[in-house]
């Protein structure tokens, strides 16, 4: 077999490598020790500097360097490039991206490119101790099942990792590593230009990094009565979700949207209100500690997952809910 | 200007989970009995998107290409009945259990049959398998751009702009034409097909092409061509057991639930 080595496709936000590659780190770098094979890194953007050096501590033994100004933000037809061209130099066994932004576009033009075999937004990675394969998990039809699946002979055999459900790296400064630029990068690929990004505001706590996050769900009714909700998530610090029928409404923007289509969350408490829990919307806050459920019907699904629950209009549960909570948090 | 949409047929993915039946021997999922197959979500916003642009830019022509076994020429319909101007269906026994490589090829040989084409929509995953790679792969065949998750496409001449979704708003970004783009559900909701639009996508006729018809590479389709196959399909089992917080009224189950996440220290 010709293919060797483990590929991550690296991550890099606000100047640091980002939580999706610390994960695609630390499954890499346990795949890597199960082959007995190296662990392979690609980063890309401009002006990496010390980053190179970041990925050897946590567990790169090879970090491929494409620095470059037109690589400063994600550009699909770039980062494409860059990253077939690497592959087809080093001819990994495995490619790893993160089912992110970026992750999500690359990871398939790469495959359509090499003729690799890919799987997306994987919950587990393992290798086949007979066979040797990469052994990939991933949610279909909406979460309500999960595949198993295998390439036996497409080359590279990939995967994007779904974040927050592998145990990130685990930082040693000790480690060593190479670092190996990478050159020639071809402007003429780019065909498609980035004229302007816009970020929604969003007001309070990111939803991705609350404790604790309140959801609703079509069962609120209109917008305003998103306002229970908001005043409940204040008192804990937390954030606003949604169900996706709730943002098709209009009630809250799209970018409040939890689920397989939208955010993945893992808070301490997720407090799911009016929500039916579709396994679709179930897919982007399974990782909570704690679930709440309240809902009147006593049969809804999201019982299923829920720790706690109260079968019940939301509008006599919540706000005495967060009458109490104040009083016992002294606010 | 002429758009091809690529749409599927799927089990209805708003089937309770309750409901939800496989067969793991198969490998197949099961759809409960008497509820109708669909047109994948995502694919339904693409052709809404479509019928926005050909409002915009009289001249437009919309046409709705499907593949798979069956009665699949309803989603055609479907498209018609919403405003598309023609409809193929792609069906034969060869086509059967590709995956999404094969399902690509597939869809670029009957692309390369229709011929002139300036923009190709995909969902951004079809709501069944979610595989999500069709559209990426199958503009890496046709060695044109693809523009992935957008919300809203607006013609300029020969470019396009597209807004796309990311995680904390949107970019938007020129495309050339030709190229694929594929759609997302932040396109907002589809419209509602017309008593007249339905009536007249029931007299179209809408060919079926074959293998043959396409002249399909054998080696490129059906399970053999396949890179990746499917070992299991499993349900997930939860080992979490609610525990459900019943009192005289909801106040006091509210005060109740507030008095453990204390207790328990969850807040
Ligand atoms: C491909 C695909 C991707 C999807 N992605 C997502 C996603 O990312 N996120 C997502 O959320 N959905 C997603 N969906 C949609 C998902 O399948 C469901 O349709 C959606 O989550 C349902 O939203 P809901 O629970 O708010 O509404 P419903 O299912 O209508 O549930 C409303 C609930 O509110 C309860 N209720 C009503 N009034 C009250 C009241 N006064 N007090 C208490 N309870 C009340 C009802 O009992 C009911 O259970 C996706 C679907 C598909 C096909
Ligand atoms: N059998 C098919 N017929 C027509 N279009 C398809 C088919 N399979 C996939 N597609 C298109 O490719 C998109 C992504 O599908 P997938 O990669 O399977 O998730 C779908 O939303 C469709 O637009």
């Amino acid at each position: 077999m010709s293919n060797q080595g483990i590929l991550v496709c690296g991550e890099i936000a606000e100047g640091k490598l980002a939580p999706i590659t610390l994960e695609l780190l630390g499954i890499g770098r346990k795949l890597a020790n199960d082959l007995g094979q190296e662990l392979n890194i690609l980063l890309m953007g401009s002006g990496i500097g010390n980053l190179a050096q970041e990925a050897i501590a946590f567990g790169a033994d090879k970090v491929h360097v494409a620095d470059n100004a037109l690589l400063q933000e994600y550009n699909s037809d770039a980062y494409t490039a860059v990253a077939a061209k690497l592959c087809q130099k080093i001819s990994p066994d495995i490619v790893l991206l993160g089912q992110t932004d970026g992750g999500r576009d690359l990871a398939p033009r790469l495959a359509g490119r090499l003729g690799g075999g890919l799987a997306m937004d994987c919950l587990e990675l393992s290798i086949d101790p007979s066979t040797k394969l990469l052994v990939q998990t991933r949610p279909v039809f909406g979460g309500n099942a999960n595949a198993r699946i295998v390439s036996k002979a497409a080359r590279p055999q990939m995967a994007t990792i779904r974040s927050k459900t592998m145990a990130p790296a685990v930082r040693d400064d000790s480690r060593k590593g190479q670092v190996i630029p990478v050159e020639d990068i071809d402007a003429s690929t780019v065909k498609v230009k980035v004229l302007e990004r816009v970020k929604e505001k969003t007001e309070g706590v990111k939803l991705e990094d609350a404790e604790v996050v309140v959801s609703g769900g079509r069962g609120i009714g209109n917008a305003q009565n998103f306002q229970v909700l908001r005043d409940l998530a204040n008192l804990l610090n937390g954030a606003v979700g949604a169900t996706r029928a709730a943002c098709e409404e209009g009630w809250i923007p799209m970018t409040h949207q939890v689920g397989q289509t939208g955010k993945i969350v893992s808070p301490k408490l997720y407090i799911a209100v009016a929500l039916s829990g579709a396994m679709q919307h179930i897919a982007g806050c399974s990782g909570s500690k704690c679930v709440i459920a309240v809902n009147k019907d006593g049969g809804a699904n999201i019982f299923k997952i829920a720790t706690y629950g109260i079968v019940g209009d939301y509008k006599e549960v919540i706000p005495a809910l967060s009458q109490k909570l104040k009083e016992l948090l002294g606010k | 200007m002429h758009i091809i949409v690529c749409v599927k047929q799927i089990p209805d993915p708003e089937v309770p989970p309750a409901k939800f039946k496989i067969d793991p021997d198969t490998k197949k999922v099961m759809p409960p009995p008497g509820l109708p197959p669909v047109i994948s979500v995502f694919d339904e916003r693409a052709v809404e998107l479509a019928c926005r642009i050909k409002e915009k830019n009289p001249g437009t022509k919309i046409t709705a290409i499907t593949m798979g076994p069956g009665k699949v020429s309803d989603v055609v319909k479907h498209a018609l009945a919403m405003g598309a101007d023609e409809g193929i269906v792609l069906q034969d026994k060869a086509f059967e259990d590709s995956d999404s490589f094969g399902n690509a090829h597939i869809l670029a040989k009957a692309i390369q049959k229709i011929g002139s084409y300036d923009l190709i929509l995909c969902g951004r995953q079809a709501a069944d398998w979610d595989i999500g790679q069709t559209g990426s792969i199958l503009a890496e065949t046709l060695g044109i751009p693809v523009v992935t998750v957008a919300k809203d496409i607006e013609v300029a001449g020969d470019k396009i702009k597209v807004s796309r979704v990311m995680e904390d708003g949107y970019e938007v970004v020129e495309a050339p034409l030709p190229c694929v783009v594929t759609v997302s559900n932040e396109v907002g909701l589809p419209r509602l097909p017309s008593g007249m639009g339905i009536i007249q996508a029931a007299r179209k006729q809408v060919p079926a092409w074959t293998a043959a018809d396409i002249g399909a590479d054998p080696a490129k389709i059906g399970p053999a061509a396949a890179h990746s196959e499917i070992t299991s399909l499993f349900i997930p089992t939860r080992d979490t057991t609610c525990e459900v917080i019943t009192a005289d009224t909801l106040a006091e189950a509210a005060v109740k639930l507030a008095l453990k996440l204390r207790e328990t220290k969850v807040v």
